[in-house]
């Protein structure tokens, strides 16, 4: 187990190198001049190709590219171009939120979802089973922001039970924190839910109909036990990958959601980095977000391991 | 239930009774979303309104414009100038401090001077007449000029992007060209660094030592008396979420939500639209005189023969009540505001825009119109002038952009074909656009023009003529002949003034009228 572990970490280096080498030079062949947005509006030729050097952008893509790396492996992630704060200070600043927001969303998705799908596989066919697959038809075809407008107008605005946005650190209060994180909890869960549940439903259908569930029906188990001990668990695998990759997509939901909600999270630093053409906070950025992408994966594969005794690394 | 009512009103009472007792423990706070985020905290390296903005909470200006757009004495306790009018002497007021408690002297004023005047439009011409800037003693400093030169003062009050704030010495003298790591000023508002986390908020405590002049506060001159603890700049990019906040009482003041969610606010008994800026904006559509072809002043002619300003106040804006159509360059109803010429820049005549290009040798060259995608009030722009140029006889290519591509592309010389831009639209708030010095659009000089880089040596002179002249009234003519003589070449096109109340919640009152938000004189009923 140890040796898979060491085996996929190691791994994750090129593609880490894969995703440098991309976005870096992708951000550098895109239309926009930082430079020029740094020295604004009344800023000379002269006086952005000065900015422009300083910031090391006239350099050769190879050098700048060599420059940019060596600093990133010694530690050194760099300097906001428009912020003045170092990347790493931004992101320490900003991961918080979108953190607690992506637990918060899991926990909620899963704990609805997983109980859903078994609950449809369970009554296939009737109305319980018709209404989980309704909804996770309107829950992945709804757009994010729209579902959070809906639930800001109804919740925020029309009833005036929830704030409309905003976010307030752990630190600042358990019951303030809690309210601000209710809707866009919400919001971002929808899909995940509709996703989960769909295909807990599938899965535990298709696991419903093997000889291990007529056995234990035949020895007399009560239907909860053969349900959630032998069903469900058999079915996991699948569902886990499903949570897996949701999670992955939870960082594009995420962007919009945080933008939706106000919420000074990752997501909205990427947006306003990207809009600024922040080159040091969009590559630090996006390299994060691909390396908590192939950690998930390396999890969602250990859990495999698990819940079947058979997957052994 | 009437008993449990007055318990409930008694406990409510002690409760306040209490925190009045304590010293008034709840601060109060004023909550305000920009119009864009605040990324960059030096006014003097940055144009940016934001950052103007935030300028405004944190430091002082030795003049500045009153409610009638007037100059009138700030952090100068007394001035006079000499017979000759060419020594300018300035004096403090009596116990200015910066906000770490040192004294404001006359050597920070000067190197304040010296550091907008080198990245500022009315600086940098001010600075063509100045021979000499020297302290005097502790308080006192005086400029020293080589000719008279009629907008000292109107220069040292400035309102808007670049406003000559003051600042300690050793801030000041940062090169123009780096942005400054200190945020110590010496006005109503502190801010607090440690409380502040750019993309989320920026916060600002009321300064327990600033002294407010003694006359009532107009505009942005006068008594600035702090009525708050507190001013948050919340970062809140999404304007439905502004609205929606506002509409919730998480926020109290939203500076600028866009038109069209305008009539939501209205109809809302909790929140008051506020006209905090009369003077409004003016739309700009700006050539680029380098490349062809409108390297060739006919065909700029034509251009402006084409358009016509309602149309594009109709597709921006939308409601008449928010804009007017105006022939002048210096804003319908300020001081050096003329129609003379005007008037081509108010009805499309096509006919004329095809005949001045038949006269010209139009090619059929495609003209590139830049739009920009991400700034609402502008988006709409290109499109009308696309359709309007049509018209009038141009193949026109509008490319579609993002603001910061946008920003990227027109520092471009290139061929329009090759990577650069024929057209590009802005605006500015009114404040910038006052007289032929204070109009960045208008300085002809070539690569040091705005971008666009006309050359005139005409407008030069009568540009000059009107930075020397003390005469008003010779003033203001002069001031017509630069706009006739701006038409005349068609150096650019003014195309609509418009306006963007503020919505605030009823709550909160004393929003003065300025050409910038401004916070002190607010006060807020409840936090």
């Amino acid at each position: 187990m140890l040796a898979f572990i060491a085996r996929r970490l190691v791994a994750t280096i090129p593609v880490l190198l894969f995703v440098a080498v991309f976005v870096f030079m992708l951000l550098r062949l895109t239309p926009g001049d930082p430079a020029a947005i740094i020295a604004g509006d009344n800023a000379t030729a002269d006086q952005v190709d000065a900015i422009r050097a300083k910031l090391g952008l006239d350099e050769p893509l190879l050098n700048q590219f060599m420059i940019w790396s060596g600093k990133v492996l010694s530690g050194d992630f760099g300097e906001s171009f428009f912020f003045k704060k170092t990347v790493a200070e931004l992101i320490s600043q900003r991961i918080e939120p979108t953190l607690m927001l992506s637990l918060c969303t899991i926990v909620l998705a899963v704990s609805i979802a997983v109980p859903l799908g078994v609950w449809a596989a369970a009554r296939q066919g009737g109305w319980v089973d018709r209404s989980v697959m309704g909804f996770s038809v309107m829950g992945f075809s709804v757009p994010t922001f729209v579902i959070g407008y809906l639930l800001i107008y109804v919740f925020a605005i029309l009833l005036g039970l929830l704030p409309v946005q905003g976010y307030k650190r752990l630190s600042e209060g358990l019951d303030e924190f809690i309210v601000r994180m209710i809707l866009p909890s919400i919001t971002l869960s929808t899909v995940f839910i509709a996703l989960v549940s769909r295909i807990t439903r599938a899965s535990v259908i298709e696991t419903l109909g093997e000889d291990y569930i007529r056995t234990a029906r035949a020895k007399g188990l009560p239907n909860r036990v053969v349900l959630l001990r032998h069903a469900l668990r058999n079915a996991a695998v699948p569902i886990i990958t499903v949570i897996g990759i949701g999670i992955a997509a939870l960082i594009g939901g995420a962007i919009i959601t945080e933008s939706v909600y106000n919420i000074p999270g990752i997501g909205r630093l990427t947006v306003d980095a990207v809009l600024a053409r922040d080159f040091p906070v969009i590559q630090i950025v996006i390299m994060l977000f691909s390396f908590v992408y192939v950690l998930i994966n390396l999890v969602i594969d250990l859990a495999y391991s698990l819940l079947d005794p058979r997957i052994r690394y | 239930m009437a008993i449990v009512t007055t318990s409930l009103k008694r406990v409510a009472a002690a409760g306040v009774l209490a925190a009045f007792m304590s010293g008034g423990a709840l601060a109060q706070t004023l909550r305000v979303v920009q119009h864009g985020n605040l990324t960059i905290l030096d006014p003097i390296w940055t144009t940016a309104y934001v950052t103007r903005n935030h300028g405004y909470l944190i430091y002082d200006t030795l003049f500045a414009a009153d409610g009638n757009y007037e100059i009138k004495p700030q952090m100068v306790d007394k001035w006079s100038v000499s017979q000759d009018k060419l020594t300018w002497s300035f004096t403090l007021r009596d116990g200015l401090e910066w906000h770490d408690g040192q004294p404001v002297t006359s050597e920070d004023c000067v190197a304040s001077l010296k550091r907008w005047a080198a990245r500022d439009a009315m600086g940098l011409k001010l600075w063509d007449f100045v021979k000499e800037l020297k302290t005097v003693d502790a308080k006192t400093f005086e400029i020293v000029l080589k000719e008279p030169y009629g907008l000292v003062l109107d220069s040292l009050g400035k309102p808007s992007s670049n406003v000559p704030f003051m600042m300690p010495k050793r801030v000041a003298e940062t090169s123009p060209m780096e942005q400054i790591k200190s945020q110590i000023g010496s006005g109503p508002f502190i801010y607090k660094t440690d409380e502040s986390k750019p993309g989320e908020k920026h916060v600002y405590v009321k300064n327990p030592k600033y002294k407010p002049r003694a006359e009532p506060a107009s505009g942005l001159a006068g008594g600035k008396v702090v009525k708050l603890d507190r001013v948050e700049l919340v970062e809140m990019p999404d304007t439905q979420v502004q609205a929606n906040a506002l509409i919730a009482g998480e926020i109290d003041i939203v500076e600028a939500p866009p038109h069209d969610l305008l009539p939501m606010l209205k109809a809302d008994k909790n929140i008051v639209l506020s006209d905090w800026n009369p003077l409004g904006h003016q739309f700009i559509i700006r050539f680029n005189h380098v490349v062809k072809p409108f390297d060739n002043p006919k065909i700029r002619l034509a251009a402006l023969y084409a358009i016509n300003q309602e149309d594009y106040l109709k597709a921006t804006v939308g409601d008449a009540a928010y804009y007017k159509v105006c022939a002048a360059v210096f804003i319908c109803g300020t001081p050096f505001a003329t129609d003379k010429g005007g008037d081509i820049l108010l009805k499309s005549n096509f006919e004329k825009s095809k005949e001045l290009l038949k006269e010209a040798g139009y090619d059929g060259t495609p003209v590139v119109v830049m739009q920009s995608t991400t700034l609402p009030i502008l988006t709409n722009t290109a499109p009308v002038t696309k359709s309007l140029l049509e018209r009038g006889g141009f193949k026109v290519d509008m490319q579609s952009m993002d603001w910061q591509t946008l920003v990227s592309r027109r520092t471009k010389k290139d061929p329009a074909d090759k990577g650069g831009w024929n057209i590009l639209h802005t605006y500015s708030v009114s404040a910038d656009v006052l007289n032929p010095i204070s109009t960045s659009y208008l300085v002809a000089v070539g690569d040091k023009s705005w971008f666009g880089w006309p050359t005139d040596p005409e407008m030069e002179k009568l540009r000059d003529a009107f930075a020397k002249e003390t005469d008003p009234a010779k003033q203001k003519a002069l001031a017509e002949k630069v706009q006739l003589r701006t038409l005349e070449t068609a150096q650019y096109g003014w195309i609509g003034q418009w306006y963007g109340p503020g919505a605030h919640r009823s709550n909160v009152k004393g929003w003065l009228k300025a050409p910038v938000p401004v916070f002190w004189n607010i006060e807020k009923a409840g936090n």
